[in-house]
């Protein structure tokens, strides 16, 4: 039951990522592969200010969105500027950058050795320490994103991000000014990874950089493309998928570095074969 | 010959509005001018010191041979190009450069040589896209699209895209795009049409429907700029026409006087 739990609660942090990304990809066509670094600087956010400040769980939550917020913002103008392969090398670079600050600034970070026992989160006194209390927070977070996300999708607002997505100049031709909205699209996103970030932080109690790393970012990205571009659904479908995929090795026995490398190679299996049969993904909305 | 019948049918129709028309003309009122406005690409001058009028509320044939620097001077005016030098005066003011977001705030629609449209979107989103908020805030609160419903019924049963409405662009053949394009200008309810070469491509009966939506923006007083190789159409739906050529203006007035111009029946008609 708790093996259920658990992998429950990393489905609502996959699910809130992958909803996060698709906002970016799917819905505006900004090819990030920064969303590492945010989910990182969730965590660290929450971690640092929990482990080694004592602030609460929910204070710790909103420093860490600001922060993501202010440097997605940040960037979010540089990478305005670039479009498809050149804006995903760019994000790369941004997710490299901040994996390094974490690896490096030990005084704050405590570099490669992380950071241990991470709190809980708190509301009037009840502490979310049960994984089925903490399963149902992450649901409630998760079903918030996705709400969030259905909305945009729906708004004239997310019209536009599609819009853009297809044809940036012709879109402004139509009176958008295009670099603030995918600006907006990018620090809203980030700030989702950032949120998915500090549950993650907070139910496993121990992080450290190598969770963070472009890798990471690149798997974020698998789960959208299998499951499906620009569509809610398709998120969340991708990030079960994504995660009772390499569950599913363990029940097969086989050695610890052979599921890992197997696990690798189906993602790069799944990726190409998605490209190459159904490139809008189970159940998406739009081809790259 | 069918479309013979229909140009003389909507020119007969027209025949009451002319004088109003030439007096609009008359008025020296400009929709659009350019003052000097030089664009070169790689040493080679597209638009070369132009200073044109577009006169407001008649429709502008712009023609020139291919090469002549008319999609240039359009891309200039809608900028999508930034000039090398000049300006472009848009409601009496001169700007060195128009930012294309600012399209809408001064009415002016336009459409493209090769149809651009958002492929993977639906017709009613590529239309919706004309008109909806396109603010942030409010276009984050605005989930609904009903208040955009009639004027959307009508550009749909205008351009015979009803049917469609649910369709992707990129599934609809090439006279639709076309349609589709068009009907994404019209949507706009603009002061200022550039349409750049709408009837290429299109078979009898899609020119037919272009035209009659043509001929009723005449009807509307709109300010068109029509850039069209077809000289039997633009002779039958322009007021005034211009033409260019190698980047700079050869010959501009009336259709009749123009087109028996030497040097433009040397320059672009081949006689």
């Amino acid at each position: 039951m708790e093996y259920c739990l658990n992998i429950g609660i990393l489905f609502c942090i996959y699910a809130m990522l992958a909803l996060s990304l698709n906002l970016a990809v799917g819905l505006s066509g900004l090819i990030s592969l920064a969303h590492a670094a945010f989910y990182g600087i969730g965590a660290y956010a929450v971690a640092i200010l929990m482990s080694d400040h004592g602030m609460s769980f929910w204070s710790a939550l909103v420093v860490g969105m600001m922060l993501n917020g202010i440097l997605a913002f940040a960037v979010g103008k540089i990478l305005s500027k670039f479009n498809g392969d050149y804006y995903a090398i760019v994000s790369a670079g941004l997710s490299v950058i901040v994996f390094s600050v974490l690896l490096n600034f030990k005084s704050l970070t405590h570099g490669p050795l992380g950071i241990y026992g991470i709190g809980k989160p708190q509301i009037a006194g009840y502490t979310f320490f049960s994984s089925g209390s903490f399963l149902m927070l992450a649901l409630l977070c998760a079903t918030l994103f996705y709400v969030i996300f259905v909305l945009l999708d729906k708004s004239s607002f997310g019209r536009t991000l599609k819009g853009l997505r297809e044809d940036e100049e012709l879109t402004v031709c139509l009176g958008y000014k295009t670099l603030q909205y995918k600006s907006f699209a990018f620090t809203l996103s980030a700030i989702m990874a950032g949120v998915a970030g500090s549950f993650f932080a907070s139910y496993i109690a121990f992080i450290d950089p190598t969770s963070f790393q472009l890798g990471e970012g690149i798997f974020f990205f698998t789960m959208i493309t299998v499951g499906g571009l620009s569509s809610a659904f398709g998120s969340i479908v991708g990030a079960a998928l994504l995660l009772i995929l390499p569950e599913s090795l363990r029940f097969l026995g086989l050695p610890y570095e052979t599921a890992a490398q197997i696990q690798q190679l189906i993602y790069g299996a799944l990726l190409v074969l998605m490209m190459a049969f159904r490139p809008q993904g189970l159940f998406g909305k739009y081809r790259m | 010959m069918r479309l013979k019948e229909i140009i003389n049918t909507y020119q007969s129709l027209d025949e009451g509005l002319m004088h109003e028309r030439m007096d609009m003309f008359q008025s020296g009122l400009d929709a659009i001018a350019t003052e000097h406005l030089s664009k070169s690409f790689m040493g080679i001058k597209a638009v070369n010191d132009l200073s044109i009028s577009f006169p407001k509320g008649l429709v502008t044939g712009l023609i020139g041979p291919n090469g002549s620097g008319k999609s240039t001077l359009i891309n200039l005016i809608t900028g999508l190009l930034k000039p090398d030098a000049g300006s472009i005066v848009m409601r009496e003011r001169a700007y060195p450069f128009i930012k294309p977001y600012k399209l809408r705030k001064f009415h002016v629609a336009r459409t493209f040589q090769d149809s651009r449209l958002f492929e993977q979107l639906s017709v009613e989103d590529n239309l919706l896209l004309a008109v909806a908020e396109n603010k942030i805030w409010k276009g984050l609160r605005e989930l609904k699209t009903d208040k955009y419903k009639q004027r959307l019924e009508r550009i749909l049963v205008r351009t015979g895209l009803l049917e469609h409405r649910f369709k992707k662009a990129e599934e609809l053949s090439y006279g639709l795009r076309k349609l589709l394009e068009i009907g994404r200008a019209l949507i706009q309810d603009a002061d200022i049409y550039i349409f750049d070469e709408p009837f290429t491509g299109l078979s009898p009966k899609m020119v037919e429907e272009v035209f009659s939506i043509m001929d009723l923006l005449r009807v509307e007083a709109k300010t068109v700029i029509l850039i069209e190789h077809n000289m039997t159409l633009i002779e039958k739906l322009a007021d005034y026409i211009i033409v260019l050529d190698h980047g700079t203006l050869l010959a501009n007035g009336a259709p009749k006087d123009v087109l028996k111009n030497k040097q433009v029946q040397e320059a672009y008609l081949g006689v």
